[in-house]
């Protein structure tokens, strides 16, 4: 028997295969850690990102593989960029065709509509989420669908689809495994790219145990995805409608591209008679030409892979089918008009930003609380809800990483700074904060002053000055030594040895 | 030429031998350095906050002790980018923009204007980790980072090779972040320390017996967590070193 198998699965040292080890590492304890679960919502409250932060942290195991897995793609990134001698100049060409379209939007969106339509595709415009789904609903509704495959698209959790198809009757199926696992789970995805990368295997094992019914105590990469292949394929093969998002919009060919790993967003789009992509605005591109630019970026930033294993063009509908696009805008023209925020609209949604970002890979992209987690989604979600969102701009370093990796080229940590800025001229800053640098910005406006808040009797009292002890959390000496104060200040010790000199040197 | 010195606020309260290490060595190329004693901080812990406004008075403070000097150099990379790109609160009259244009991070001070090539004085015969800033990395370019596809260069570590017996240990994440981020330590204190800890981490695991950089803030935060870990690691300024220093 086992001559017939392939010898890979011979091989008793081998109980995975090498593609299974990359993805998931293997597990010491068959206990498995409880998975820690994203920030808590509560209606319009600012989120607070450090709390859910905190509870990944403690969910170490979970922590551990996050962050090894996401720089593992960090690192991929790096080999990949290192073979392309021109990789400077391409980031620098897809930033300036980005900007260009972005300048001339209006003219590039119509073009497409036009020669989109002459394709034979069916093109709708929606100023918003409820205006999208109202859109695909009718669509749906025309050819009485039940049942919808979805591939897997940011801009459809911006625009809360999936709730909206539950609630008026339409079955969503997610194709790509990640997605699936997530809506499985009632979760939303924790990446652009990788949705449930802050999940362990043990995780999807109790998620499929509880609805398909997989074993619980089995968490076997293979056997789960094997599981989910036997659960969703026929639905996948009895649904009437298939949805897309769009990576690229071609204006001058009507066409637009969708790049997968999975081929998932082409079993959506080819199962059923009927395929309708949902694509943001800022998606245009003007010419075919253009396109190998962020081809030849996209999954190399994203996973350090030459290319996307499915990079699939839609021209029109096939035979006897239908094909619809919905332009959605969501906030973007907006967007668009703010001076300092609209290069996030450059974005091609590779997740670079959030494999490199230090503060996401240690707090999962569920703590965000937000459509979009990490660096980007930093810069992003204030524009749909600046009190909401508020704090989100702090949860960085500002390190700049994110703004070297990005392949368009986005400012995205100076953009936080400038959020920072933003809010606070706003008000929308938390009034610990606000207290504290008055308080601060005070002290530190006056030498006499700001001598006086040293800490005294700094061989008694080893503490930070008053300033940055203005309020109730002194959480520096949580998880770090205060630093021992010398006997003197360098101010003290000039002022003792030197000033003399200089006054002497004056006259 | 005329050399302003500007001590952090860090500096001046917990590493006095920092300042007293960044003076000697300018001292040491024939320079004429002067501390202006009534300076307090560049602004940085309200701008990094975003309180603008919060952080004029300070940036006019500054602006006033420093104006008459050719240069001002200080031994912190994080300082001389919020002074030379983000000290915006006021307005940028000829005086603000002299002191934003003139304040340079001592390494790039010694690297790119003295032009140093010998510290004939400095000796160190220990495994050293080095640290780079991100805003000195990344901000003002210090050295090349693994984000870019870039020739390599380091200036500090140009500078650390022109002492005697040095010995560098490397890191397998170099550029990480350590988790510092001004306010954000204290404000986002769970991801700090834990950022911190592993930075710490990595040091270890290189070997290094020290740790240096050209910013005591970062180290601040790596002390803090390496003493609470319990890691047998010493931490000291790039200054020190090319001053001379002896462990």
């Amino acid at each position: 028997m086992t001559a017939e198998l392939h010898e890979e699965l011979t091989d008793p040292h081998a109980d995975q295969l090498d593609h299974g080890a990359a993805s998931s590492r293997p597990l010491k304890s068959r206990i498995s850690e409880p998975q820690p679960r994203g920030a808590k919502i509560h209606g319009n409250r600012p989120v607070d990102q450090s709390e859910a932060a905190n509870r990944f942290m403690a969910a170490t195991e979970h922590e551990a593989m996050h962050d090894a897995r996401l720089w593992d793609l960090r690192q991929k990134r790096d080999k990949e960029m290192h073979g392309i001698e021109e990789w400077e100049e391409l980031r620098n060409l897809a930033s300036g065709i980005k900007e260009h379209t972005l300048s001339k939007l209006d003219y590039y969106l119509e073009l497409f509509e036009k020669n989109a339509t002459a394709n034979g595709i069916k093109v709708h415009w929606a100023k918003d989420g409820a205006e999208h789904n109202a859109i695909v609903l009718e669509i749906l509704r025309s050819k009485g669908v039940e049942r919808l495959i979805k591939s897997k698209s940011m801009l459809t959790e911006e625009c809360g689809f999936r709730e909206f198809m539950a609630e008026n009757n339409v079955e969503v199926i997610e194709t790509d495994l990640g997605e699936r696992i997530q809506q499985l789970d009632d979760e939303a995805p924790s990446h652009v790219v990788v949705p449930a990368v802050h999940k362990l295997r043990t995780d999807v094992a109790s998620v499929f145990a509880k609805t398909i019914g997989s074993d619980p105590d089995n968490a076997d990469a293979h056997y789960l995805t094997e599981c989910q292949r036997e659960a969703t394929r026929p639905l996948i093969l009895s649904a009437q409608a298939g949805m897309t998002g769009g990576n690229f919009v071609v204006a001058e060919t009507g066409t637009f591209v969708v790049c997968t790993n999975e081929g998932n967003a082409d079993l959506s789009a080819n199962t059923p008679p009927l395929h309708i992509a949902s694509i943001g605005i800022e998606k245009l591109i003007p010419g075919l030409d253009d396109l190998p630019v962020f081809i030849r970026l996209l999954s190399r930033s994203a996973l350090g892979s030459p290319i996307t294993q499915y990079t699939s063009h839609f021209r029109g509908p096939r035979e006897g089918g239908e094909m619809h696009v919905v332009l959605v805008d969501n906030g973007r023209s907006a967007r668009l008009g703010m001076e300092k925020f609209w290069p996030g609209l450059k974005c091609i949604r590779c997740g670079a930003c959030m494999n490199t970002c230090p503060v996401f890979r240690r707090s999962g992209g569920l703590s965000y609380g937000a459509t979009y987690a990490g660096p980007i989604g930093l810069i992003i979600d204030p524009t749909f809800n600046v009190h909401k969102y508020r704090n989100l701009p702090y949860s960085s370093t500002m390190n700049g990483s994110c703004t070297n990796v990005c392949p368009v080229k986005i400012n995205i940590h100076e953009q936080i700074a400038d959020w920072r800025k933003t809010l606070a001229g706003e008000g929308e800053i938390s009034p610990v904060k606000k207290v504290m640098m008055k308080a601060a910005g005070e002290v530190l406006a006056s030498p006499v002053v700001y001598r006086a808040s040293l800490p005294l009797g700094r061989s008694a009292l080893r503490h930070l000055p008053h300033f940055m002890l203005y309020n109730k959390l002194n959480t520096w000496g949580r998880k770090r030594d205060i630093p021992e104060t010398p006997k003197q200040t360098f101010n003290e010790w000039y002022r003792k040895n030197r000033k003399q000199q200089d006054e002497g040197k004056k006259s | 030429m005329k050399v302003g010195l500007f001590v952090p606020c860090y500096v001046d309260m917990f590493h006095p031998e920092t300042g007293i290490a960044t003076l000697e060595l300018l001292e040491r190329f024939g320079l004429s350095v002067e501390y202006p004693v009534d300076q307090t901080c560049c602004g940085q812990p309200m701008t990094n906050t975003g309180c603008e406004r919060e952080a004029a008075r300070t940036e006019e403070l500054f602006v006033r002790n420093f104006e008459k000097y050719d240069y001002i150099v200080t031994p912190s990379g994080s300082c001389t980018n919020q002074v030379r790109n983000n000290m915006t609160a006021i307005e940028q009259s000829d005086a603000v923009k002299h002191v934003r244009g003139r304040t340079y991070e001592l390494v790039e001070f010694l690297h790119d204007v003295l032009k140093v090539d010998a510290f004939p004085w400095a000796e160190f015969p220990h495994r050293v980790a080095l640290h780079n800033n991100c805003n000195t990395l990344r901000n003002l370019r210090i050295a090349s980072m693994t984000e870019r596809r870039e020739e390599p260069f380091s200036k500090p570590k140009a500078l650390l090779k022109m002492v005697r017996g040095i010995e560098f240990a490397d890191l397998t994440r170099p550029d990480e972040c350590c988790g510092f981020g001004g306010t954000f330590s204290v404000f986002e204190e769970g991801v700090s320390a834990k950022m911190g800890q592993d930075k710490v981490t990595d040091q270890l695991k290189s070997g290094a017996e020290y740790v240096t950089s050209s910013d005591s803030s970062c180290m601040m935060h790596q002390e803090g967590c390496a003493r609470r870990m319990g890691a047998n690691l010493k931490y000291i300024h790039i200054a020190q070193i090319l001053n001379g220093a002896r462990a």
